[in-house]
This record gives structure tokens, C-alpha cells and sequence, in this order.
């Protein structure tokens, strides 16, 4: 059946240094299909695609287009061929236009000069194909993510892409703008198009994909249908069955409040009051825009606010000022572990220990024997899996990353947990050891804020859902009783009307 | 898997430690070379003269490493140096202070300029390149108006710092000494761990509760210090402060610490590495001079060897981060 496919990918092996990434990996990709690739990060997903797209070359095996062996020895060979990635971090320049974007590198000129009619059409016919309605002059920088992600699309598409992968195209979407993305896909597929799709979230495979590639530590394990149970996935994916995929265990909700906070106000926040009491998850659920990343912030100091209080065990905090609460038991897990959580050149050791080097240093020394034992401990603990506590922590897979930040409250003995997006980017497997730790934290009776922009997470993972919308809690609803539709129910109520015709 | 672990290997890894001390592995070929080509290299006065060549390129450097380290770049430090070396002088000769008082009059001008320049980006959000740009030029200026454009006598402490102690010239003993002293507060202190973490990612120190505005000013604190000990040097080893001293200086300070394996968008440096930075900017200067190369030709030869290291370590990270 390999005879029709656009691309193989034929028994191909890469190593780096002694570690096998990649080991017989066959994965083939038709026109007018979408193939799922699927596994946990470091399975080799992101080295397979590096493979398509000419960053790296197989040790072994070959790479077959349309029948025929090619070496793609670097981006332009692939380009070339008609390969397109869209990755994550999107190749797009925020201050040039959309044509611009579209043109870059290949502008159309006219008696040396630029020819910007013809920029603009090239890009008109571009947006046409994926019935996109934006006008070209636009600069990408103004528009959303999912339309720069769209943008991205038709620039390749104008380039003549015939394979197109799509790497976590969804991760940072909102649920109306991953329909739109659907619908493109899918009008793809009628053009001929072959697609390697990539995700995380289960629930879209059955939705977009026609079959799925499951990799496991750089092997190759099964292809399925994609309509296949997503009991079955992870079982392939993780290589042993997850009892549940939400393993909250409630803790008795005692005594005092652990976190108050009264009448918070600042720019996008309106009034915000809540308590949270020992041994209780609320989730923070709403729209993206609504507040919450702002509201976590806050909490934890990062951001000033200009009136309300925040306290922990009935104690004040001052605002704006991470240090203090720190001190007062406070540990915040912040969106993008990357960009705000870690230091990646810094080892593990380090980023786990550096809310606690200036608490035990002695005569402004660094505990340098103590800091390492209490990071060993907490790793073992949480089992991170690194070469060594010692490894550059950009050596780890997201989950383990995210796991070390963990780790790092953890050593400084928070209390209050402040999660925002705790499970984004991480992989099945280590999803419910994350799931794992907010038990631990509220057993011990500590007490954790959670904001999940994913809903199955906020009811399987809380004891009470706080909605935000538009800067203020729309309404309180215990997860006994919640269900996706009334969550969503609340986070567009107080959405007005004409901004919502703004949004459409 | 990330998490696959490679054993350690018993032993020396040689191909590991070329990787990881490129410029040690340059400066030793650099010696052996001028060792072969001409006599006079490895002879005991040419070696203490190198010596006495690279403190105070050397000192500066050491501060300015805690500057690169946290992600800044300090340009004032030459016209720090100036004004320390020409204010201690100038605070004993002319206004009359206890000689013993030189020193820290100018180890307390350095300190004064790098809080103004750290406060300036701390606080006023200025990029560092721009608050230290103008300390540059603002710093030197003072140093004309104070000096009025002319060299002034050092005070005897300073002429100290210039002589030899035994055998051994004090800018050496100053060396390694202020070396030692940097390594230390680098690796072993709160201060010097947060500039790494500071360097590394702004915002997840700040959001870690480390006071990176602070850490910040430190560091321009700590480059000023090393500034103004490397300027009050140099102008004890010519016994007289002038205005122009140590112009230009910053750019081979900041040389030393790229060489030496530092990274200029922060968060990697070692003060070891820097001295072997400036050690190699002072070798080549010296070996040049002995095979009687022009000063113009000299100029050429130190700018390819800048973009040749560091051209190396760029080449060698992509090769570690695949």
C-alpha cells in the first residue's frame, strides 16, 4: 500500500551521541489524509519531524517521496519537495503585514521594485483557499494566535506544500478556534494534502485524524485506526494502562482559610474575592482573556494590583512582591515553564533549589551540600527522570520540567499552590503524576489554585469551579454538580453583546 | 528519552574536556608556538611582563563577568578606571586627605558609578548597553573636568599597587588575589547564583522571589569595584593618573569574557574562563611584539582572534544542543 503514499519514512534510525532516539520508525503519509502521530514527549516525535523537515538526517533507513528515495539533507531541500511544518513557536514576522508575511522571501518585484499589487494577490489567493476573510494589509502582529496559525498555513500552502505537519497546532487554540482549524484541515484533505498531525489531546484524534502512528521511546509500536478508544491510545502510547486519567482524591476541606482573597482590582481584574480553605483544589475555568493568568499573578506578587487584599492564614501580604509571598507559603507554577519557570541553562539541582538559596544560606553562602541533598530528595520524590540532578534541565522532557517547578515549591514548603495551565504541553503519563502531586498537597494540608483553560482537567482535577469572565467571577459551581455546558454557560455571561459581535 | 543517562565515564574524557576549555586549549597552542618561534617568549621578565599586561585587563574583566552573567554589558568600565585612578590621586594631592585613604576613595567612585548604572537600568528600565554607553562618556568627562585635561601625580598608596612586592609585581599578587576573590562571590554566594539565574531568565527569578532589580545593581557594583581596582593599577604602574587612562579598555575587557567562554545573552561564565580570555588577548599582544609585528597589524590579528574563539563556541554549543 506504500506505492500511493506522498512520503515514507522507512525503517529510519537516529542517534545522538549514545542515546537511540529513534529506532525502525516507519510512518508513512497519503495525499488527502491526516496521519496522527502519537506519543509522550521524548518519545521522538519532534526528531521524526525534524527528519521531514531536513533539520536532521537519518542514520539508517531511507525517506521515500512519492516512490522515490530522497536525501533531505536541509530546510531548503524540503521546502523543495513540498514539506511544510508548522510548529509551534510560528515562523511569522509580528510587524510586517499578512501579504508581507506570505511574500516573505520571494517578493514579487517589478522593474527591480516591489511589485506590492501582486504581494497582495499572491496573498488574497492564499487566504482564499482556506476561506480565511482578513484583509492582507493587516500586520500578523495584530492578529490572535489562531490566525497567525492560519496565516502560517496559507504561507505554505501558497508555496506549493503537498505535505503539511503540523506540530501541537491546537495546545494554545480556544475550542471555537480549534473548530475553525477542523474545518481548514478538512478542506486540505479534499485539495490532496497530506497531513501529519500532532496533539496531545486525545479527543481530536477521532476528530481530525484518519489514522494514528503511536511511537514509544523512539520505537515504533502500533498503527491504529483513528477512531480507536482512547483507552486503547494511551495503553499504546504509555505501554501500560493508567488506572484513571483524573485521580483526584477529595481530602477533608477544614478550619481556617488558607488563601483569602478580598476585593482584588487591577486593570483586567474586577473585584475579585475567594477563599480557599486546607486540603481544597478550586479551579480557576473561563475563556482565554478572561482573567485568570492575571488573577494567579497577582496572588503570588508577580504583578501589582491597585486595591484588594490577598492573605495567607489570615496574614496581609504586600503587593507586587514575589519575596514575601514566598515567605508567607505561597508557590507559583507559572504558564510557560520555559519562558517564566525555568532557567534552562541552569542543572536541576539549581531551578529546584532557587526559592530556598537565600532562605538557608548562611552568611550570604550558598548551602551548596544542603541545597543539592534537599533537590535529590524532592526529585526522587516526585521521580523526575534526568540523567543526572546535575543535567542542564533543558535536557528533560516538559513533563519532567514542569515536575522540577513542582519540586521547587515543594522544597520551599508552600502551602498555597497557584497553578496556572499545570499540565500544558505535558504528556499523558506524566499528567496524572502532576495530578498525583495536587494530591499529595492538599493531603498534607496545603491548598492549591488551579487555572485550566481544559475542561475535562477542571472537573476531574477540582473540588469547586470558580468561572471567570471578562475580569470577575461569573459564578462558583462544585464539580459534583458542574458540567462542561454549565461552565461554559458561565464564562460567556457576562460577555456583551456587542463584543461579541466583535469577536465573531 | 532525555532521561536515558549516560554513564559517567571513569577517567579522562578528552574529547569532552577539548569541548568544554577551548580557550585554555588555544592559549596553550598559542604558547607553544611563540615558544618555537622565538627565544625570548618563555623567559622569565617576558612572563612577568605578561603578567603585569593582563591584571588589569584581567580585574576589569572579572567584573565585568558578573555583568555578562546576568545578561547586561558594562562599557563604562574603562571610564570608571579613569575616574577612580584620577579621584583617589587627585582626593590625597590636591585635597589633602591621609594617604591611606586613596584607595578607598577610588574603590568607593567605582562602586558609586556601577550603582548609578545598575540603578539606571534596574530602575529606570534603561538597556544596559544604553546606561552604561553614557557612564562612558559621562564618567570620562568628569574625569577631565576634575584633572583639567591634565595627568595628575598618584598618591603613594596607589604607586603602590604598581610596585613589585619580593620578586613578585603587585598587579600579579592584585590578580590573582581579586581572582580568587571573584570566583568565590560567583560560585559559593546568594549574590553571585542569582546573577546566573537573573542572566538565564529574568522571569522566572523574578517569579522564583529572587530580587533581580537588586541583583542587578550588584553586579554593576561589583564591575565598578573591579574597574576602579584595575584602573588605580594601572596608574600605579605609571605613577601618574591621566585622563585618557584605560580609554578603550572596556572593549577588551568584554573580549576577555566572550573568549573565556561567557555567553553575552547571559547566564553562562566562569571567572576562570575570563582570565584565560584576557590571558590570550595579552599573549598574542606580547608574541606580536616580540616578532616585531606593527601595532596597526596587531589591531587586525586581535579582532580575527575575537570572532575566530568565539565563532568556535558558538559552533560547539549547537553541537551540545541538538
Amino acid at each position: 500500500m506504500s506505492n500511493d503514499a506522498l512520503l515514507v519514512l522507512d525503517k529510519v534510525c537516529k542517534s545522538f551521541g549514545p542515546v537511540q532516539v529513534i529506532e525502525d520508525v516507519t510512518v508513512e503519509v497519503y495525499a488527502g489524509k491526516v496521519s496522527v502521530l502519537l506519543g509522550e514527549n521524548g518519545a521522538g516525535k519532534s526528531t521524526l519531524i525534524k527528519m521531514i523537515a531536513g533539520v536532521h538526517e537519518p542514520d539508517a533507513g531511507q525517506i521515500l517521496f512519492k516512490g522515490q528515495p530522497v536525501r533531505i539533507r536541509d530546510t531548503k531541500t524540503s521546502e523543495a519537495l513540498g514539506i511544510a511544518t508548522i510548529h509551534q513557536e510560528l515562523n511569522l514576522v509580528p510587524s510586517m503585514t499578512i501579504a508581507e508575511n506570505i511574500t516573505l522571501g520571494r517578493v514579487p518585484r517589478k522593474f527591480g521594485i516591489i511589485n506590492r499589487r501582486e504581494m497582495r494577490k499572491i496573498a488574497r489567493d492564499a487566504l482564499a483557499k482556506l476561506e480565511l476573510d482578513l484583509d492582507v494589509n493587516t500586520p500578523v502582529g495584530e492578529l490572535g494566535l489562531a490566525q497567525q496559525q492560519l496565516v502560517e498555513i496559507a504561507k505554505a500552502l501558497s508555496l506549493d506544500a503537498r505535505v503539511l505537519i503540523l506540530d501541537e497546532p491546537t495546545a494554545a487554540l480556544t475550542t471555537t478556534e480549534i473548530e475553525h482549524l477542523f474545518r481548514v484541515v478538512n478542506q486540505l484533505k479534499t485539495q490532496g494534502v497530506g497531513m501529519v498531525f500532532i496533539s496531545h489531546h486525545l479527543d481530536e484524534i477521532a476528530a481530525i485524524g484518519d489514522y494514528v502512528n503511536v511511537l514509544r521511546d523512539g520505537k515504533f509500536i502500533a498503527t491504529v485506526p483513528a477512531d480507536t478508544d482512547e483507552n486503547e491510545l494511551v495503553r499504546l502510547m504509555v505501554g501500560r494502562d493508567i488506572d484513571a486519567q483524573f485521580p483526584r482524591v477529595a481530602t477533608d476541606v477544614s478550619g481556617q482559610p488558607l488563601l483569602t482573597v478580598e476585593h482584588l482590582s487591577e486593570g483586567a481584574l474586577k473585584d475579585i474575592s475567594l477563599q480557599i480553605r486546607p486540603g481544597e483544589v478550586v479551579a480557576l475555568a473561563g475563556l482565554m482573556g478572561a482573567g485568570r493568568t492575571e488573577l494567579i499573578r497577582a496572588i503570588a506578587g508577580a504583578d501589582k494590583y491597585a486595591s484588594g487584599t490577598v492573605k495567607v492564614s489570615g496574614k496581609k501580604l504586600t503587593s507586587y512582591d514575589v519575596a514575601a509571598a514566598t515567605r508567607a507559603g505561597i508557590g507559583h507554577v507559572p504558564e510557560d515553564r520555559k519562558t517564566q519557570g525555568l532557567v534552562l541553562d541552569a542543572s536541576v539541582a539549581e531551578n529546584i533549589g532557587y526559592a530556598t538559596m537565600a532562605a538557608t544560606a548562611k552568611n550570604g553562602l550558598v548551602d551548596r551540600k544542603g541545597q543539592k541533598a534537599r533537590a535529590q530528595k524532592v526529585a526522587e520524590r516526585l521521580r523526575i527522570r534526568m540523567g543526572s540532578i546535575d543535567a542542564p534541565i533543558r535536557s528533560l522532557s516538559g513533563g519532567n520540567q514542569q515536575k522540577a517547578v513542582f519540586g521547587r515549591w515543594f522544597t520551599a514548603g508552600a502551602k498555597v499552590l497557584l497553578l496556572d495551565e499545570p499540565t500544558r504541553g505535558v504528556d499523558v503519563g506524566a499528567k496524572v503524576e502532576i495530578y498525583e502531586l495536587i494530591n499529595e498537597i492538599t493531603a498534607s494540608g496545603g491548598c492549591v489554585l488551579m487555572a485550566s483553560s481544559e475542561l475535562p482537567e477542571v472537573l476531574g482535577m477540582s473540588d469547586r469551579i470558580l468561572v471567570m469572565s471578562q475580569g470577575r467571577i461569573a459564578g462558583e459551581l462544585s464539580t459534583k454538580e458542574a458540567t462542561q455546558d454549565a461552565i461554559m454557560a458561565l464564562a460567556i455571561s457576562n460577555v456583551h453583546r456587542e463584543e461579541e459581535m466583535g469577536i465573531k | 528519552m532525555s532521561s536515558v543517562a549516560t554513564a559517567p565515564k571513569k577517567g579522562f574524557d578528552f574529547k569532552a574536556f577539548l569541548a568544554n576549555n577551548g580557550a585554555l586549549v588555544g592559549l596553550v597552542i598559542l604558547c607553544l608556538a611563540l615558544f618555537i618561534a622565538t627565544p625570548r617568549f618563555l623567559t622569565g621578565p617576558n612572563l612577568l611582563n605578561i603578567g603585569i599586561q593582563v591584571s588589569t585587563i584581567a580585574v576589569m574583566a572579572f567584573g565585568m563577568t558578573f555583568v555578562i552573567v546576568a545578561a547586561g554589558i558594562d562599557l563604562s568600565v574603562g571610564s570608571v578606571a579613569a575616574l577612580s585612578a584620577m579621584g583617589s590621586s587627585y582626593a590625597v594631592t590636591t585635597s589633602g586627605l591621609p594617604d591611606a585613604l586613596a584607595i578607598p576613595v577610588g574603590l568607593a567612585i567605582g562602586a558609586l558609578s556601577g550603582w548609578v548604572t545598575g540603578a539606571m537600568s534596574a530602575y529606570g528600565k534603561l538597556p544596559t548597553f544604553i546606561a552604561s554607553l553614557a557612564m562612558l562618556t559621562v564618567v570620562r568627562g568628569l574625569t577631565l573636568v576634575i584633572s583639567d585635561g591634565r595627568p595628575i601625580s598618584t598618591a603613594s598608596s596607589v604607586s603602590w599597587l604598581g610596585d613589585d612586592l619580593g620578586p613578585i609585581p603587585m598587579p600579579i599578587i592584585i590578580l590573582v588575589v581579586s581572582g580568587l576573590l571573584a570566583a568565590f562571590v560567583l560560585n559559593r554566594t546568594v549574590m553571585g547564583k542569582n546573577s546566573f539565574a537573573v542572566g538565564g531568565n529574568t522571569e522566572a527569578a523574578r517569579l522564583s522571589g529572587i530580587p533581580v532589580k537588586r541583583v542587578l545593581v550588584t553586579v554593576f557594583v561589583i564591575s565598578g569595584l573591579f574597574a576602579a581596582l584595575s584602573g588605580m593599577i594601572l596608574a600605579g604602574r605609571l605613577d601618574s593618573a591621566q585622563p585618557t587612562l584605560a580609554s578603550g579598555y572596556e572593549l577588551d575587557a568584554i573580549a576577555a569574557v566572550v573568549i573565556g567562554g561567557a555567553s553575552l545573552s547571559g547566564g553562562v561564565g566562569r571567572i576562570s574562563g575570563t582570565l584565560i580570555g584576557a590571558l590570550v588577548l595579552a599573549v598574542i599582544r606580547n608574541g606580536l611584539n616580540l616578532l616585531s609585528v606593527s601595532a596597526f597589524w596587531q589591531q587586525v590579528v586581535i579582532g580575527a582572534v575575537i570572532a575566530i574563539a568565539v565563532g568556535f563556541d558558538v559552533l560547539r554549543r549547537k553541537n551540545v544542543k541538538h
